[in-house]
């Protein structure tokens, strides 16, 4: 019921900024051993290159810089991956995109509007 | 065996509102003796060894507790997201900046009705001003903000007003949840569950509000499962995801669990480690080898887990029975009576409904 999902997810662009939305908390888990986020109503636990991605969504790397920068740690690195991971995030709104150089404005309502980007 | 995501903490039960749809047990009298201080911190303790990460603060009302603040402070400094789940009624300025101070990360404030007339006849009591002034402090503090409304026959025609109050109030998720029939509100289910055409339009009011609001507000909306094809899945299945602990410790698969003819397990006598991993409790409904037909052959039996059990034991008299309000239940039509009930005509829009006492010495 909620929001046109695929519009948003589509507006994963490789120029993009990913950063983790407000109220969201990168941690990791030693019971599970895993990194997880936490938000209100909300786990995602996550895999290693998961987390990888994620500690690199500071809001001023754009995703292709993440990619360039994951390619030296992994052998192989699909930037549709990332973006695809990146999406789902969007989707659960654990994870907003900015579509520019960041002020430290919080433009939510701006990037989650599928003609914004 | 999964490790369990998410504490209720019930805290007390005791509530300065009486809604009458409120989910608690009606023996209130018996949860008098509450957990102490110690007894919560080390609760918390052993549920983030278990492996929660997110604590609900809930009860009736947690602000009751003089060491909520306490308690928040230890549970954040475990690293759980800890969630407060309040009428708002006792969260003055001072108050809320304490818990804040204390690492709080989330703000659950319930409203009873889009408008002060509405909302306090429902809730017993005059509050809706005071949570709208809370729901300012808590925005102002910078929490992000769900407002919880319960939706009934008597409220739900309301709810585009509720919607928009929930915006006016820039909260971060609305949950807009028809009421589940247990404890009081189970008493009051001919005078609470809506109608079918009360239903559509609902529906309708909450696709346009979600399709508006999208990426400002996340409009989380439950139908009455009564008016389900297929049962919700009850707590992502039974002791699979979640656990909770009652004020007097009893710790339980779900809240409404101890309605159920099954063995205590009490936090005072057992770990919460011993209780999730090999109470009987706790294994009476795990997994799917409990279940009957026609659960166990359907393809659905891992996305429902069967439903309900405590609805199960409710409308059949035994827990282990499929959930009725499923289409393929053989009870089935025990719901069906019910919803058929609540569309005749005979029946009134507005019935006096049975209020859920303050406290346990009024029960």
């Amino acid at each position: 019921m909620s929001s046109p999902e695929s519009a948003v997810a589509d507006a994963v662009s490789v120029s993009g900024r990913p950063r983790l939305a407000r109220h969201v908390r990168l941690t990791f888990d030693p019971s599970r051993e895993r990194h997880v986020l936490l938000r209100p109503e909300c786990v995602v636990v996550l895999n290693r290159t998961g987390a990888d991605v994620l500690e690199l969504c500071d809001g001023r790397r754009t995703v292709a810089g993440i990619v360039a920068e994951l390619r030296g740690r992994y052998a192989r690195v699909a930037e549709a991956d990332v973006q695809g991971f990146l999406a789902g995030l969007v989707d659960r709104r654990c994870v907003v995109i900015e579509p520019e150089e960041t002020d430290g404005v919080d433009r939510r309502c701006v990037v989650t509007d599928p003609e914004a980007t | 065996m999964n490790k369990p995501f998410g504490l209720l903490a019930e805290l007390t039960y005791r509530c300065p509102l009486a809604c009458p749809y409120c989910s608690n047990p009606l023996d209130l009298a018996g949860y008098r003796d509450e957990l102490d201080t110690a007894e919560w911190l080390r609760v918390l303790a052993e549920a983030r060894d278990l492996g929660v990460l997110q604590c609900h603060l809930s009860g009736g009302e947690p602000l009751l507790r003089r060491d909520l603040v306490e308690l928040v402070r230890h549970a954040t400094g475990l690293g759980l997201y800890t969630n407060l789940v309040t009428s708002a009624v006792g969260l003055s300025r001072r108050r809320a900046e304490e818990l804040h101070e204390a690492g709080l990360d989330h703000v659950q404030i319930s409203i009873q009705a889009d408008e002060p007339g509405a909302s306090d006849r429902i809730a017993g009591t005059p509050s809706f001003a005071r949570k709208i002034e809370a729901a300012r402090i808590v925005k102002e503090l910078g929490w992000p903000l769900t407002v919880n409304v319960v939706l009934h026959r008597q409220n739900i025609d309301g709810l585009a007003a509720i919607v928009g109050l929930a915006e006016e109030l820039r909260a971060d998720r609305v949950e807009l949840a028809n009421t589940q029939y247990y404890g009081w509100a189970l008493r009051n289910r001919a005078a609470l569950l809506p109608t079918a055409e009360q239903l559509d339009r609902a529906e309708e009011v909450v696709q346009a509000a979600a399709a508006r609001l999208a990426g400002r507000m996340d409009v989380v909306y439950v139908l009455p499962d009564y008016y389900e094809r297929y049962p919700k899945p009850c707590m992502g299945g039974w002791a699979a995801r979640q656990l909770t602990v009652a004020p007097n410790g009893d710790a339980l698969p779900c809240p409404t669990a101890q309605t159920l003819p099954l063995p205590r397990a009490n936090v005072r006598e057992n770990s919460l480690e011993w209780i999730w991993t090999e109470s009987p409790l706790f294994e009476r409904f795990r997994g799917t080898a409990w279940m009957p037909e026609p659960c166990r052959s359907c393809d659905r039996r891992e996305i429902d887990f069967g439903g309900c059990r405590c609805q199960a034991f409710q409308l059949t008299g035994d827990a282990a029975r499929t959930d009725p309000v499923c289409h393929l239940s053989p009870d089935h039509e025990i719901v069906e009576d019910l919803v058929r009930a609540a569309n005749s005509g005979a029946r009134p829009r507005v019935e006096a409904l049975v209020p859920r006492p303050h406290r346990a010495g009024s029960a």
